[in-house]
């Protein structure tokens, strides 16, 4: 003992000690084991808390400058991100079209009609960014310049990072809120968003939402994309897909 | 600092290595973490297939090398140790380090978990949870509240930083063991 040990009392928690000549009770076993519990537990209840308490503290969220606060994640399947250089880029849209196709450049691309939204943009890994701005060109205007031979039920969408790939039924592409995205929150596409262009499907999980386009082609059906082929659902509706329920 | 001094024991050979092991571990796996969880480093490194798989067989290597240490090392000293945890009483240790020790260990079981859960929901939709990606993040930063605590206890603050000698050459001089431990004699 000595005249120092009020230094560290000051790290020891005199409550927590057990008084009397009594076993101390096992509170270090307590804590190990309801922290364990209490994070298996959260697996059930993590994401409707957190979602919650994310909003209660949006005001404060540009406090943490290094933090993903906006809430998005990069995700990526190869070793580095496709460049995009506006002078060479072309977007191809070939396979069972009129007159064999499109090959267009960014500045034809930007030329198109140009729609704008504001939707929710859903990670199947948990993750949301919520009112996202887009612009871009919906495809129906696209298949103004590029008519789709009857035969044509669906979309392949290639990506410059390759293998990844996608699809979508005739149906699903002229959803209302599906377009080719050539802006994000008033800026062009950034590189780790898909720059210049990436499809925009809200109602679906991101990776249908293929980032980097370098091809669209019209084909007969739909096929199994890249994350398809490891087991996630062709139509990766939200809340309605890949082994969630709403 | 050399003649006149008592050395008394801190740490054991084992205890040590369980340290030094867990901290080399964690921060290979905060560092892979790091790059694929924030933006501007993700973009800055690439490589994300690479440093994926060095962050999931870094997690697996990590909890293997710690059971490996335990079970090789010396059990019947752990086992004291880990009785002596389970009371949050000050003895060897003061009851903050027990609250560090106790919530690192959760986490580390917890970590292992959700990380699994994260690399098998990619490959299986049974296993893809919507809150798993939430407790692994979470786990992060309260993990590194502990570390920031720890780091700054054991390295800067004067009146403690003694102690990492403790962890490293396994002895601290009595009379500050005494001074800060008096239960432990």
């Amino acid at each position: 003992m000595s005249d120092n040990s009020s230094m560290n009392r000051s790290r020891d928690r005199p409550e927590v000690r057990t008084m009397g000549d009594s076993e101390p009770k096992r509170y270090g076993r307590g804590l190990f084991l309801a922290t364990v519990v209490g994070g298996l537990t959260s697996l059930a209840w993590g994401k409707p808390v957190w979602s919650h308490v994310s909003a209660a503290l949006s005001p404060a969220e540009g406090l943490v400058p290094f933090v993903p606060h906006d809430g998005w994640r990069i995700y990526t399947v190869s070793g580095s991100m496709p460049t995009f250089d506006a002078a060479t880029w072309r977007l191809q849209v070939g396979g069972l079209v009129e007159n064999g196709g499109l090959d267009l450049s960014y500045a034809e691309l930007r030329a198109l009609p140009r729609a704008h939204q504001v939707t929710d943009f859903h990670c199947v890994t948990g993750w949301t960014v919520p009112k996202v701005r887009w612009s871009g060109v919906r495809i129906a205007d696209l298949f103004a310049q590029a008519r789709p031979l009857p035969e044509a039920h669906a979309l392949q969408f290639v990506s410059a990072e390759e293998p990844y790939v996608d699809y979508l039924t005739m149906k699903q592409a002229l959803l209302h809120d599906v377009m080719l995205a050539y802006e994000m929150d008033g800026k062009p596409l950034a590189r780790e968003h898909g720059a210049p262009v990436r499809l925009v499907i809200p109602e679906m999980y991101g990776y249908k939402n293929v980032k980097w386009l370098r091809a669209i082609n019209l084909v007969p059906e739909t096929q199994s994309g890249y994350w398809e082929y490891l087991g996630y659902d062709r139509d990766a509706w939200v809340g309605r897909s890949n082994g969630y329920h709403s | 600092m050399s003649i006149g001094i008592t050395w008394v024991r801190r740490f054991s050979k084992t205890e040590r290595t369980l340290h030094w092991v867990n901290a080399a571990g964690f921060l290979l796996l905060l560092a892979t973490g790091l790059v694929l969880y924030l933006p501007r480093l993700s973009i800055l490194v690439g490589r994300r297939p690479l440093v994926k798989d060095v962050h999931y067989w870094g997690g697996i290597g990590w909890i293997a090398a710690l059971a490996l240490v335990a079970l090789l090392g010396d059990r019947r000293g752990l086992l004291r140790t880990a009785r002596d945890l389970e009371r949050l009483t000050p003895s060897r240790f003061n009851v903050g380090q027990k609250v560090n020790a106790l919530l690192t260990a959760a986490f580390a079981l917890l970590f292992l978990a959700s990380g699994l859960l994260l690399h098998f929901g990619e490959r299986d939709t049974r296993f893809r949870w919507a809150s798993t990606v939430v407790l692994h993040d979470g786990l992060l930063y309260a993990s590194l509240v502990l570390l920031a605590g720890h780091l700054y206890l054991a390295v800067i603050h004067p009146a403690t930083r003694h102690s990492l000698r403790g962890m490293t050459r396994g002895t601290v001089s009595e009379s500050w063991a005494r001074r800060h431990y008096p239960h432990w004699f």
